[in-house]
């Protein structure tokens, strides 16, 4: 074998902290090759994907617009994977805590009122987390892995949103379409910057990832959390509620998926229609992993996985990039993220001819 | 009900079964040997998309067929170097390759969307397919579906009673034990995985060439998803594989025609949620039976292994 | 032994130079070796000295940084087992390498690479372990079986392959003093008919009843050969330590205070197919007293272990007393609160969590006892002043407390747990294996800290599989057999012939056996 590898005795922080950064040079690299494979010159490709976005006012906007619901998710998905508990199915939370809070909007629609925008986000927390009871209560309950049931529930809650804008929440005065009647005022976020859709959202992602840094950090709740993924028997061995710490683990992050959910139809959308979510939860799972965990590296991540969501959009504009080069970005971006933690914990080294 | 429908009804049973059976029997192999893939779903639409468009464009189903198997294996070899060689955890590499697969297939399948194909030949036995009843139901599938049977009881005869059949059990089981007896634990694995790539290749290949038979994103609907869920409710044995798959076949038939029925009332997409309801409902009930703690997951699965060096 | 009448070819395995680092530590350093045909020797050295890693290279499990191996007078490499077993190498391991779900000859099969038919195998298992006296049933599933009776499996597998040189990685720790003397049986048959046995142990006893030679290895390096017959307890312990051997001294009588710990029909079900249940347990431990519980690895050790730190709670409330107060129904946390410590079999990932800081991992037992909260908050100074303090106490050799644990050797995290429990000053301690993979230096403290903590007055139990370690250190002992405990005795006057009976072991056929075993354990 040309190198040696060994485990290091430390994690490498440097690295820890470097990988992301090595990461995101390595999928613009592969990029890079895969708009040439597909006919595109590289570079102006890569310019309406990765620059051109941020050279507007408006377009960093809709940066920020895009990065709100990715950090909330986000930051609520990271708890549960550093406890070793793996909600993938924050999409449906979304949804369903979509579905909760735009059925309040609907129901006192026409009316007036301050009290309705903070009754949606509860009905959205709420909703987000009911849906993630369930994997919660099966897995604490009967063992069941959360993996599969919290994804099985994302394809419920997207035909449950299908079936209520087609049938009882469809606006009456809506054509047939497929989608319900257009908020009123006192149901839509306020926006904080003039001439775009930038929302209350963004501020409240970011208040969000500053609360669970300091829960994560300083509290024994974060302590019993990270105790929890790392060594389950010393989590037992302390006496940790590890049943408890499950349930906090997929409410939160239900919850959370939930609020954002209700944020993106309070703000941008500002109705329900088929197709709330262009696959927040899921891209959220690799902001988690590319902020490593950490809610602000989180914050830094979901910037640049919005980037690969507008980006997209603008190249399918601009040279006719396809729609679906976004997802290969970030299915990329993640294998070279795992890929470069091998760094972290192993050292590679040519090895020395040994000879005696 | 006729006997002509019912054979007819059993008939698509079988079609939406076989690709169930596929991955499942692929991820089941996958994980005897200790690793736990969850990005089957996106090694089925690599499959899908290749199987394809390489049918399409060559004419040749077989040459579609191969390469559908291939780009699964391909797929699945992005799992292996990142888990095994790399160390990389094995869930977050499989979501990862879902996600990857998503994008990817939706991207290479850009062109074909609509594209009309002919489904595969049936190949009917001779003399035996037009016997009434058995003759449709036994005798007259095309390649894949004898192929899905055939590769169950090959998996059920491999490890039960083939030499590298227990050695790969013998890798999941402790790969420790595996490692310091002298097997390539990591060799080992990389063939698992690659065959289970090839198989949720062959499990695309069977929806866009077969079942449905078009190109559509994201036309596997989670059914990569539902294939991992069987294989814990087989408890890792082919022959429930096949029932397992046979069965969930049967839920998506049964609330199709429920919404060809006019739905009782019941909207189409409340049916639809039936598939993934009933997966949850029987994950539950493989959890919480009196049979818990006897499903016999291999002891290693999921786990990170690195050779000593 | 000395063999006679044969006049000796060369060494059949001589080793030269063989070098093997690790990450901050050279683990085999130019270590020389030479074993004769029919030759049993001994590799001597106490954990961390080497042995393991030295035979894992001849084994070729792990690949040597220098040095060569020569096989019957020439160079040989071995790159794999497999390349091991064709020379005609065998090897038990410590650890065992079997598949706890497959069979005794599936097991058998993949150790060996020419298993031929299954029926033809099965037929000369029961060949080869009737003629070594190793009774084995071939369709059993391992996990059913004594650790005593998986040895066996390791080393027919071995048997099957013919082989020129068996070696044996402390065989002896897992057996009943009596398998032991089955075992010595065994092997010496196997050296008359001309295999090499090279027999890795630190236990002194066996050295100088078993082998020819020893090479003495400290440090990873050889510090001696020599023949042990000839060589006194002593004398080898002073090569194998580089200092004398503490012979403890048995403590003084001290003066017994209140029942501390009092378990009373402790019932536990099995927690999985391979776990062991716990019987109707039933001791109490005194305030001042040292209480041991010896016994078989796997008889239910760690089940009662678990019973009695809370992470297994009980039915019967009364099953568990601490202090007087009922905490059978109590999980860990409560019973902590009750003035228990608990010191696990488990360091890595257990009693400690490896990524985690010194510091973190004061917090993970000591948070409430050690009032290092407020308000749900994390008091970092204070939770640092304790690591510094069990660090300085406990002399645990790491710069700093903000290092990982992971990255501290076997002894040094031994001794960190040890304290971070001691100074949280318990009414009852538990511990468990509380020297296993520790070395010398560091298992003398480490027992020197719990007899003071009895003498100040706290009951202590001590589960080990060690019996040596029990009788140096406990007052009274029990025997745990199958998750059933024996009636306890004074350690002084136990002999060690009777609790090797009780220690049993063999769970499968063998009815003479248990008839002895059922007749010592319930005339009482």
């Amino acid at each position: 074998m040309p190198f040696r590898i060994d485990r290091r005795r430390e994690m490498s922080r440097g690295l820890l902290y470097l990988s992301p950064v090595l990461a995101v040079a390595m999928t613009v690299l592969t990029g890079f090759a895969l708009f040439a494979a597909l006919g595109q010159d590289p570079l102006p490709a890569l310019y309406h994907f990765g620059i051109s976005p941020l050279t507007t006012l408006y377009g960093v906007s809709e940066l920020l617009v895009k990065a709100a619901p990715l950090i909330t998710i986000a930051v609520g998905l990271a708890v549960g994977f550093r406890a070793n508990v793996w909600n993938i199915g924050a999409e449906g939370q979304l949804t369903f805590g979509a579905i909760a809070a735009g059925v309040v909007a609907l129901n006192f629609w026409g009316e007036e009122g301050g009290w309705i925008l903070p009754l949606m986000c509860l009905a959205g927390v709420l909703g987000g987390m009911a849906y993630a009871a369930v994997p919660a209560f099966l897995k604490t309950r009967f063992g069941v892995n959360e993996i599969l049931t919290s994804l099985m529930l994302t394809y419920v809650a997207a035909l449950l949103l299908s079936a209520l804008v087609f049938g009882p929440l469809k606006d009456p005065a809506g054509f047939n379409f497929p989608q319900s009647r257009m908020f009123t005022d006192s149901a839509l976020l306020p926006i904080i910057l003039a001439g775009t859709r930038l929302h209350f959202g963004a501020v409240a992602a970011l208040m969000i990832a500053v609360a669970v840094w300091v829960l994560m950090t300083f509290t024994i709740v974060g302590f019993q959390l990270r105790v929890l993924g790392q060594a389950p028997a010393a989590a037992r061995y302390a006496g940790f509620h590890g049943k408890r710490l499950i349930w906090i683990c997929l409410l939160m992050s239900g919850g959370l998926a939930g609020l954002a959910g209700t944020f993106e139809i309070a703000g941008p959308i500002g109705q329900l229609i088929p197709a709330i979510t262009p696959g927040y939860g899921f891209t959220a799972i690799i902001v988690a992993f590319l902020g490593r965990l950490h809610p602000l590296g989180i914050v830094l991540a979901g910037l640049v996985m919005a980037l690969s969501y507008i980006g997209g959009e603008n190249a399918q504009v601009e040279v006719g990039l396809p729609q679906a080069a976004t997802g290969v970005f970030q299915g990329l971006l993640l294998f070279f993220l795992l890929a470069s933690d091998f760094l972290v914990r192993y050292r590679v080294r040519l090895a020395r001819r040994v000879t005696e | 009900m006729s006997a002509e429908t019912a054979v007819l009804v059993m008939l698509t049973v079988i079609s939406a079964a076989t690709p169930l059976l596929f991955a499942a029997l692929g991820e089941l192999v996958v994980e005897k040997s200790g690793v736990l893939n969850l990005g089957v779903e996106g090694m089925m639409l690599a499959g899908a998309v290749a199987g394809f468009a390489v049918t399409v464009s060559t004419g040749s189903a077989v040459l579609g067929i191969v390469c559908a198997a291939l780009a699964g294996a391909l797929m699945a070899l992005i799992f292996g170097v990142l888990t095994l060689t790399l160390a990389a955890n094995q869930v977050a590499t499989g979501l990862a390759l879902t996600i990857f697969g998503v994008g990817l297939s939706a991207l290479l399948g850009a062109g074909f969307v609509g594209v009309p194909v002919a489904p595969l030949p049936k190949l009917a036995v001779p003399g035996l397919s037009d016997l009434a009843v058995i003759g449709p139901l036994l005798f007259a599938h095309d390649a894949l579906v004898y192929l899905s049977i055939l590769a169950t009881a090959g998996i059920g005869w491999f490890l039960a009673r083939t030499r590298a059949g227990m050695i790969l059990r013998a890798v999941g089981e402790s790969d420790e034990s595996a490692h310091s007896i002298g097997y390539n634990v990591i060799r080992v694995r990389y063939l698992a995985v690659l065959f289970g790539g090839a198989m949720s290749g062959l499990a695309g290949a069977f929806l866009s060439l077969s079942h449905t038979p078009m190109w559509a994103e994201e036309m596997t609907a989670g059914r990569g998803w539902i294939a991992l869920a069987l294989v814990v409710f087989s408890s890792w044995r082919p022959g429930r594989v096949l029932l397992g798959a046979y069965l969930f076949g049967g839920v998506t038939i049964l609330q199709l025609h429920a919404q060809g029925a006019g739905g009782l009332g019941i909207p189409a997409q409340v049916l639809s949620m039936l598939p993934y309801l009933a997966t949850i409902a029987v994950l539950t009930i493989i959890a919480a039976g009196p049979w818990r703690g006897r499903l016999d997951a291999p002891a290693c699965l999921g786990k990170l292994f690195r050779p000593p060096t | 032994m000395v063999s006679i009448g044969i006049e000796r070819p060369g060494p059949r395995l001589q080793a030269r130079g063989l070098t093997k680092r690790f990450p901050g530590v050279v683990a085999a350093d130019k270590v020389d070796l030479s074993v004769a045909p029919g030759e049993i020797h001994a590799l001597l050295g106490e954990n961390g000295a080497g042995k393991s890693t030295l035979v894992r290279m001849i084994y070729g499990v792990l690949p040597p940084d220098g040095g060569q191996i020569h096989w019957e007078g020439r160079p040989a490499r071995i790159e794999s087992p497999r390349a091991a077993r064709r020379l005609g190498i065998g090897m038990v391991f410590q650890h065992f390498s079997l598949f706890e779900a497959m069979t005794v000859l599936e097991n058998v099969a993949l150790g060996i690479d020419n298993p031929g038919a299954m029926a033809d195998l099965a037929r000369r298992v029961s060949e080869v372990s009737a003629s070594y006296g190793l009774p084995l049933d071939p369709r059993r599933g391992v996990h059913t079986l004594s650790v005593g009776e998986r040895q066996r499996i390791e080393i027919v597998r071995s048997l099957l392959q013919n082989p020129k040189l068996l070696i044996m990685d402390e065989p002896t720790s897992v057996l009943t003093p009596q398998e032991v003397e089955r075992l010595f049986k065994t092997l010496r048959q196997l050296a008359r008919e001309g295999c090499s046995i090279l027999y890795i142990s630190h236990k002194l006893d066996e050295i100088k009843a078993l082998c020819d030679r020893a090479t003495i290895l400290r440090g990873g390096r050889v510090v001696a050969e020599c023949d042990p017959s000839e060589e006194t307890k002593g004398s080898l312990a002073r090569l194998m330590i580089g200092a004398d051997l503490k012979t403890a001294k048995r403590r003084a009588e001290t003066e017994r205070g209140p029942v501390r710990l009092t378990v009373e029909g402790l019932d536990l079900p099995a927690e999985s197919l391979h776990g062991t249940a716990l019987r109707k347990v039933s001791f109490n431990v005194r305030a001042g007293e040292i209480f041991g519980i010896a016994g078989v690895a796997g008889n239910g050790q760690k089940e009662l272990e678990l019973a009695l730190s809370g992470e297994r709670r009980a039915k019967d409330a009364g099953a568990v007393r601490i202090q007087g107060q009922e905490a059978g129904h109590l999980g860990a946390r409560a019973r902590r609160r009750l003035g228990l410590g608990c010191v696990p079999e488990g360091r890595r990932g257990h009693g400690a969590v490896p990524d985690m800081s010194l510091v973190e991992n004061m917090i993970l037992s000591g948070y409430e006892r050690m009032n290092l909260l407020s308000t749900g908050f994390i008091k970092k100074d204070a939770a640092r002043r304790f690591a510094e303090n069990v660090v300085v106490d406990f002399d645990v050799r790491a710069p700093g407390t903000a290092i990982s644990a992971g990255s501290l050797s076997g002894g040094n995290l031994q001794k960190l747990i040890v304290g971070r429990e001691i100074l949280q000053t318990p009414g009852v301690l538990i511990v468990s294996q509380p020297t296993w993979g520790v070395d010398a230096g560091a298992a003398a403290a480490i027992h020197r800290a719990l007899a003071d903590l009895a003498a100040k007055g706290a009951a202590v139990v001590i589960i080990s599989q060690d019996l040596d370690e029990l009788l140096e250190t406990t007052d009274r002992l029990a025997v745990i057999d199958r998750g059933v405990l024996s009636d306890p005795m004074v350690t002084a006057q136990a002999s060690i012939e009777d609790i090797g009976l009780m220690m049993g072991g063999v769970h499968g056929p063998a009815p003479v056996h248990d008839e002895a075993l059922g007749s010592r354990r319930y005339a009482v």
